[in-house]
């Protein structure tokens, strides 16, 4: 028995420090259900380490009973990448919020994800500037009034999934906080991605924009709002799973089964298609046209960044050998006895 | 072979101890490589070399102009230099703009050789002349040498079959060949490293081969040159030398230190001129476990070796000026989290883009207090090209030592400027120490818990049973818990900025050159060292009292210092900026300093200096005794 690992729990993975998010915030869930699988990974916590930027869900890394950064605002993506370089044994998580990935760390996200480093980013998308007290944030809709923008706010939102499937994500996927179950699964599969897994977690804030997410998180509306996807499922949707989406050309349609439409007409969905053009289309699904998609839209193989620079390395050092010596005393040099 | 085809010049030979040489031309008349040239077959000759490559920040500014004149200038001697010299014995102009924004700096009766080919009309206008200067009487007073060198060029390289474009661009051989041998250069180096860079383009090889001994043939032959000079071999300590560029030794110094320390190398950095030779000079050293990283930014590229440092290997950042400012926040996280790291800052004229190809000491405030928060760093400038490499190997040292950012100054003028370096022999160099802790079952661990110099531990993950948070956010003493507690924040600004003194305890101080005390004493810091030496030197040898203390650590000033000035009626202190180490003397010791000061994007001449110091040495109480 001695010789067994020790077998950990959720609690294993917690610190001994105080959380201090507001009662009631998502962010709770979030921190939940990463602390439930991780016994699942399999990976001890002395291996794994949380990188964050700023904002209320930045301050998640103190909470885990692993290694932890809590960086600066936006550059979280920026620490992980030389973290995971000079130690590619570590299993990196990057947590986020939507200003913190998107507004003042938007090109950082752009760059982690295009060179497809081996981590897992966490994106808590509550639509709002929590901990800098309710400013609209670059997720937020149109016309938001918040204290920055008493008038609604002007900008256009982005849409995350779009952004990230721009810079050629390999792994994409989608959660809500208030899904526990769907959420720990689909933690769990981003961690079994090689290459950057990208989740946005649709986080209420319920002290600066409570009930952002309502319209999928409402027992009486979700299910007719929400369409969870499985890996080679048609796209039924629906409380009585009696609908569905379709294309028409390039158009997907949301249509309600019986009669002449049914489930072999709907679009089956691919998480591994190689290019990712219908997860484009299901990135930029909204009510109440269409479903809002959960689950994971894309995972595709890609070598991974830190992988690549230490096979360099190793190719580097089977052609040349040679130290600093022979270095310095290449070329002209000249002696003077 | 083809060197005893040419075998040695039959001209008389003139001795002397050392000349100053600029080649001067189009940004696309291969005035760098020429230099180089130059520079390595002096420095291969024995001589001791310095020299001062200058160019335009255009890739190609208009054909011709004066905007697109690119330079450089060597100074050779058979004696110990620090500088690459005021007054130039010889100046090698392409065309009339080179010629114009050039010649006064040639010394009165100096060389002055010309390719005349290029001093037509079209030529004229293209440098805004009205008239040419080779007949208006511009040239007067110096010995005017006009040589038809695109000419004998297209002559010389007749046989290959390469273009007449291709022809023209091997002018610049034809003038180094003429240089060589003017100065009775080897010309076996230059020949071998036509064969190695244009291996595979036979012709242009030839071509250029061709060009480099017509040009020596030409001052063989022609009458306009009466003798030859030669520059005896300079006696430097014994050992083996070669001649290395600052920003190559400073990559130098960092493999050095990596290896010293038992670490990977990784440097995390956004091309800027004058930095990005090191990322270059780095990038071909993979087989050496050395690491580079591009970043998107410069802002990545700090954090990217934040990251580097907790995992526990050696991280590097380099930029100038304006990139250094955006790594601030970066630097930063690094002071408060406490970890070793390098930042490198090859200063650049500035604000803003500034004058991106030209030299300043102007970010030295910026060093040392540009960032927000108390947050006291370590800084450390380089002297020279070849001091580029100690000053990394020991900004390393200290960075370990007391877990915490070290910046390292250099600037334009010795990041690109070149000196002869002895070759070290890295296995019997002082090992960095450096200890992680290990493994703990029962005791809590405590990230911030202090050694005798206060450092804390370098913990890395993978360790098992030292997991830890570390972030932005203040610490508790000893645990590194997020405390918000008004004492604690106090004692935590308080110890961060004892550790930065600390740095004193770990260094040597600096040495006053000359007398302990006197009339002035110079104090410098940074590149403007070989030019404050030189001068301070000259000072002394026409019997001045003048003494000459150069700082290495800008901050913590050295713990003596205030000891060391009281010595002296007056301070000194040369800067290329308007005055930065004279405010952080006056500020932090309340002693009064006179500045010597200029922006102009250029390094100080020994000239200049001589004459300033000499006039605050004479208003001197002893000299106005003595002349009494
Ligand atoms: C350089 C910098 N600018 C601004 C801030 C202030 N700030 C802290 S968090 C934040 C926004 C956080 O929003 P988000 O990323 O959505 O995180 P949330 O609090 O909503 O989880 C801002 C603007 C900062 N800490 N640093
Ligand atoms: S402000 Fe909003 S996001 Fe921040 S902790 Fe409170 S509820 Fe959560
Ligand atoms: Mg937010």
């Amino acid at each position: 028995m001695n010789t067994a690992l020790p077998v950990l729990k959720a609690g294993d993975f917690g610190s001994d420090q105080d959380v201090r998010w507001c009662p009631g915030c998502g962010d709770y869930s979030i921190l939940a259900q990463m602390k439930k699988i991780l016994p699942d990974v399999g990976i001890p916590p002395h291996k794994i380490v949380f990188v964050s930027g700023i904002g209320c869900s930045s301050r998640f890394p103190y909470y885990m009973n692993t290694y932890g950064m809590h960086t600066i605002h936006g550059r979280a993506p920026a620490v992980a990448t030389g973290l995971k370089i000079a130690n590619p044994d570590l299993t990196v998580f990057v947590i986020t919020g939507d200003g913190d990935s998107l507004s003042i760390g938007g090109n950082h996200l752009l760059h982690l994800i295009r060179r497809n480093v081996d981590l897992n980013i966490i994106l808590f998308n509550n639509r709002i500037y929590g901990l800098t007290k309710g400013q609209y944030s670059p997720t937020s809709l149109q016309g938001h009034v918040t204290k920055s923008t008493p008038g609604g706010s002007l900008d256009y939102p982005l849409n995350p999934l779009s952004v990230v499937l721009g810079a050629d994500a390999t792994f994409v996927a989608r959660s809500i906080d208030f899904n526990t179950k769907h959420l720990g699964e689909t933690l769990y599969q981003a961690t079994q991605h090689r290459g950057t897994s990208f989740v946005e977690v649709l986080q209420n804030c319920n002290v600066f924009n409570d009930g952002a997410w309502e319209h999928l998180t409402d027992k009486d509306v979700k299910d007719d709002n929400l369409l969870v996807l499985h890996h080679g499922k048609p796209m039924v949707y629906g409380k009585n799973n009696d609908k569905g989406v379709r294309l028409q050309g390039l158009t997907p349609q949301s249509v309600v089964l019986g009669g002449a439409v049914n489930e072999q007409h709907l679009l089956v969905h691919d998480q591994s298609a190689p290019e990712p053009h219908i997860a484009n289309l299901l990135a930029r699904f909204s009510n109440p046209d269409l479903p809002v998609p959960i689950g994971v839209f894309r995972q595709v193989s890609r070598p991974c960044y830190e992988e690549q620079v230490h096979q360099q390395v190793q190719q580097a050092k089977a052609k040349s050998k040679g130290d600093l010596s022979a270095i310095f005393n290449s070329g002209d040099t000249w002696t003077v006895s | 072979m083809l060197q005893t085809e040419l075998g040695e010049s039959s001209k008389p030979v003139q001795e002397l101890k050392g000349a100053t040489v600029r080649l001067v031309g189009d940004s696309g008349d291969g005035m760098q490589l020429s230099g180089m040239q130059l520079t390595n077959t002096s420095a291969l000759a024995g001589n001791d070399i310095a020299t001062f490559p200058d160019f335009p920040a255009e890739i190609r500014a208009p054909r011709g102009t004066r905007a697109g004149v690119s330079g450089f200038q060597v100074h050779f001697s058979s004696e110990e230099i620090f500088t690459p010299g005021d007054g130039l014995d010889a100046l090698i102009c392409m065309n009339p703009a080179a010629l114009v924004t050039n010649l006064r700096d040639l010394k009165p009766n100096g060389l002055l050789i010309v390719n005349e080919d290029s001093f037509e009309d079209k030529d004229l206008k293209l440098a805004k002349l009205a008239k040419n200067p080779l007949e208006d009487g511009t040239t007067d007073g110096y010995r005017l040498i006009r040589v038809k060198m695109t000419q004998l060029t297209r002559d010389a390289v007749a046989e290959t079959k390469i273009s007449v474009k291709e022809a023209d661009r091997c002018k610049n051989f034809f003038a180094m060949g003429l240089v060589f041998w003017l100065y009775g250069r080897d010309l076996t180096p230059t020949l071998r490293f036509i064969e190695k860079k244009f291996a595979g383009k036979t012709d242009v090889a030839t071509a250029n081969r061709l060009a480099l001994m017509a040009g020596w043939n030409f001052g063989e032959t022609t009458e306009a040159f009466p003798t030859t000079y030669q520059v005896p071999p300079a006696t430097l300590p014994g050992g083996t030398y070669r001649s290395v560029i600052g920003n190559q030794a400073l990559a130098y110094g960092l493999m050095t230190a990596a290896k010293l320390s038992g670490k990977k190398l990784f440097l995390g950095t956004y091309p800027i001129t004058p930095a990005s030779d090191i990322l270059h000079e780095l990038s071909r050293f993979k087989h050496l476990d050395v690491l580079t990283f591009q970043a998107e930014d410069e802002i990545a590229a700090v954090c990217s070796v934040i990251g580097v440092a907790f995992a526990g290997q050696m991280g590097v950042t380099t930029s100038s000026g304006p990139g250094i400012l955006l790594k601030g926040e970066g630097m930063s996280l690094g002071v408060m989290m406490e970890l070793p790291m390098l930042i490198i800052d090859v200063q650049r004229g500035g604000p803003s883009t500034g004058l991106p190809t030209k030299t300043e000491q102007a970010d030295l405030l910026m060093a040392i207090h540009g960032r927000h928060g108390e947050c006291p760093m370590p800084v450390i400038a380089a002297a020279s090209p070849a001091d580029c490499y100690d000053a990394a190997i020991e900004a390393w040292r200290v960075a370990t030592r007391l877990m915490t950012p070290v910046m390292i100054l250099t600037d334009g003028y010795i990041a690109n400027g070149s000196e002869p370096w002895k070759i070290p022999d890295v296995q019997t160099m002082r090992p960095i120490a450096i200890h992680h802790p290990t493994e703990t079952q029962d005791s809590k661990f405590l990230p911030y818990e202090r050694d005798n110099l206060l450092a804390r531990p370098w913990a890395i993950p993978g360790t098992e049973g030292l997991m830890h948070r570390i972030g932005g956010l203040e610490k508790e003493d000893r645990t590194g818990n997020v405390s918000y507690d008004a004492a604690n924040h106090q004692h935590m600004v308080n110890t961060r900025a004892q550790k930065v003194r600390n740095v004193n305890d770990l260094v040597e101080p600096p040495v006053i050159f000359g007398q302990r005390s006197g009339d002035v004493l110079v104090v410098s810091w940074g590149g403007t060292f070989g030019a404050c030496r030189t001068a301070v030197t000259q000072l002394q040898a026409l019997g001045h009292s003048v003494s000459h203390l150069h700082l290495r650590w800008v901050n913590p000033l050295p713990a003596e210092l205030k000891a060391m000035l009281a010595g002296f009626e007056k301070i000194v202190i040369p800067e290329l900026n308007t005055g930065q180490l004279r405010q952080l003397i006056q500020g932090q010791l309340s002693i009064s300093a006179e500045g010597i000061n200029k922006v102009e994007g250029k390094p100080f001449s020994v000239g200049e200096l001589v004459a300033k110091i000499q006039a605050i040495a004479l208003k001197c109480d002893s000299q106005i005794a003595t002349s009494e």
